[in-house]
């Protein structure tokens, strides 16, 4: 069980061996599950979650889907304790609206993920424990994908897969986006379809092999024409 | 209000963040009132109340200089939303349930062609890549590169905040602050952070200019660094160089100007030198830097060296990876050199190898049939 675990302790076998007298402490975190994907093309974006809402043998909900919506251009997907992803969503739009109201611009996805960085670092010392992947347009129209850790390190991306089953999903996007580890193959430049199709078949793997990944997958689309949103039944058990 | 004094209550609970005290603490900081308020009790921590604040972090303000143990709760609140009552008056902090990254292998040396900083680009965290393809060296200006290592979202963020003091510093004074007074200033920004979690270890690689004109441009360095000219070393760490070191010539602008390095960390080490390598590969690559590292160096094999010295720490340390970056800092700025995949360099070894064992197969076998010749 991942939840309520402190860094270096026994892990998952302190309940079937005897490891002293423990002193429990109240964790403010708790663990929620899911995991994000985001994947940036010549002209696109796609950030796609899954909607399982867990914490430890329990399934909270099945439709909690991990993607929020910024601005028409932006979309930023958030796993890890749901409570901090909740917090830090309402934080954004505030300042996304703060902004717009005095600068009378909505604010690119390069600025947001600059924004989101320093938020996340001014919790330094009792971060939120939310693992985001910013997904969106930059000012030319391209695709862009900004991935962060919990303290606010961020930096630019073509792909990046976070939350529960990142480890497993991020191999596979090296080896099929990135064309990583492979001899003597040509390098074929993204279509939107074909991006979609293996987001699917991606996702479809991760629920066959993390427990907290299932129940649906909603994509998100973003292109010059909008923000285009699916949801793709995965694996209820 | 007996009880309340009595258990502590007003300190265990005592709220640091409400809107309406943002406006406040400036003035009580500086007249050293301790700040009574009239909130409600029963205010919890609110972390979200920090987006009123006008930026996050309010650092280089001498007044808000968040003190990071909770010495007084008296201590009228700064901006900066620390929950500093609740976890640290238990002596520990919460405990975090993600691990954050770190392990890697930079280093950086003085030769007589500026300053050469090399670093590989993974970032581990806690036994997975969370990404191959990180930048350890972040320019700063355009003469004064750092490297980084320890926790990225901390290297990352004080860099910026670093950049941001030295930009201020150049308008307000019209030169450019030295690689001195930038290894001081944020060695004493971490001061306050001491014996907390932060980890930033950073060498900053630099050039200082002489005067400068208003636009800061350094046109004027060729003519005084044409000669090939030692700073005014007064304590030197790391490995004695073979060549010897010639009298510095007394006019200020020449002992002031020049390569720089130093060496910062977040415990508070401020350590000035030739060479420097940081992080959990610099064993791998001290052996390679003192073996190969002289002040005569050409920019070529200086390049070769350090690169050399990254690979070297990649093969067997198994927190640096993947690729290499190197900058080299002149008195004209830093210039980086392409990124360089270290599998190639692994596989281009292997093959060099291969080659000499065949030459070296092919002298014996000749040497030996010559050897049985019928003479």
């Amino acid at each position: 069980i991942f939840t309520l675990q402190t860094f270096g302790d026994p892990g998952k076998m302190k309940d079937y061996h005897y490891t002293g007298p423990v002193e429990h402490r109240f964790s403010p975190y708790a663990f929620n599950g899911g995991t994000v994907l985001a994947v940036a093309g010549d002209d696109f974006a796609i950030v796609a979650s899954d909607t399982r809402l867990s914490e430890g043998y329990s399934i909270h909900s099945r439709d909690s889907p991990k993607c929020y919506k910024l601005t028409d251009t932006t979309v930023i997907g958030c796993s890890g304790f749901h409570g901090d992803c909740l917090t830090l969503t309402k934080i954004i739009d505030a300042r996304l609206k703060m902004y717009k109201h005095s600068n009378n611009k909505t604010m690119t996805s390069g600025a947001i993920a600059a924004m989101l960085s320093t938020i996340l670092y001014g919790r330094r010392f009792f971060p939120y424990y939310v693992y985001n992947i910013i997904g969106g347009l930059d000012e030319e129209g391209k695709g862009a994908v900004y991935s962060f850790d919990p303290v606010g390190s961020y930096q630019r991306d073509t792909y990046k897969a976070g939350g529960s089953a990142s480890a497993m999903l991020q191999p596979l996007l090296d080896n099929q986006i990135g064309f990583k580890n492979m001899e003597g193959v040509q390098h074929v430049p993204l279509t939107k379809e074909k991006a979609v199709q293996l987001v699917k078949d991606v996702f479809i793997s991760a629920a066959e092999r993390d427990v907290y990944t299932g129940d649906a997958l909603r994509i998100c689309v973003i292109t010059k024409k909008g923000i285009d949103e699916q949801t793709l039944p995965l694996r209820k058990d | 209000m007996a009880l309340e004094d009595l258990c502590h209550f007003r300190d265990i609970f005592q709220e640091d963040i409400t809107t309406e005290r943002f406006s406040m603490p400036f003035e009580l900081k500086e007249a050293g009132l301790s700040f009574t308020n009239n909130r409600n009790l029963l205010h919890f921590y609110i972390p979200e109340v920090e987006y009123l604040d006008e930026s996050p972090i309010q650092f280089g303000q001498i007044n808000l200089m968040q003190s990071a143990s909770a010495i007084s709760s008296q201590e009228s609140p700064s901006a900066f939303p620390l929950p500093t009552n609740l976890p640290f008056t238990s002596s520990q902090t919460v405990p975090l349930p993600f691990p954050m990254a770190h392990g890697t292998t930079t280093l950086a040396f003085m030769f007589q062609g500026g300053v050469l900083a090399a670093a590989d680009t993974r970032s581990s965290c806690s036994g997975l890549v969370a990404c191959p393809a990180s930048q350890k060296i972040l320019p700063i200006h355009s003469h004064l590169v750092g490297t980084t290592s320890g926790t990225s979202a901390d290297c990352m963020l004080w860099k910026r905040i670093l950049a941001r003091e030295l930009r201020l510093y150049q308008l307000r004074h019209s030169r450019r602050l030295s690689t001195r007074g930038a290894a001081k200033l944020l060695s004493h920004m971490l001061h306050p952070f001491k014996g907390t979690e932060l980890c930033v270890a950073a060498t900053l690689c630099g050039w200082d200019g002489g005067e400068l004109e208003d636009e800061c441009h350094d046109h004027e360095e060729s003519a005084g660094t044409t000669k090939t000219q030692k700073p005014d070393l007064g304590m030197t760490v790391g490995p004695s160089q073979g060549s010897s070191f010639t009298p510095q010539d007394s006019s200020r602008k020449a002992r002031l100007s020049g390569p720089r390095l130093f060496y910062v960390c977040s415990d508070g080490t401020r350590l000035e030198g030739m060479l420097f390598s940081v992080g959990s590969g610099s064993p791998y690559a001290y052996s390679i830097l003192d073996q190969g590292v002289r002040w005569g160096l050409t920019v070529e094999e200086a390049t070769s060296v350090a690169r050399e010295a990254v690979y070297r720490a990649t093969h067997r340390d198994a927190y640096s990876g993947n690729f290499v970056d190197v900058f080299h800092i002149t008195s004209k700025g830093w210039t980086r050199r392409k990124r360089e995949d270290l599998k190639e360099e692994y596989y281009r070894e292997k093959e060099r190898q291969r080659l000499e064992r065949k030459t070296q197969h092919d002298i014996l076998r000749a040497n030996t049939s010559s050897r049985h010749k019928p003479s």
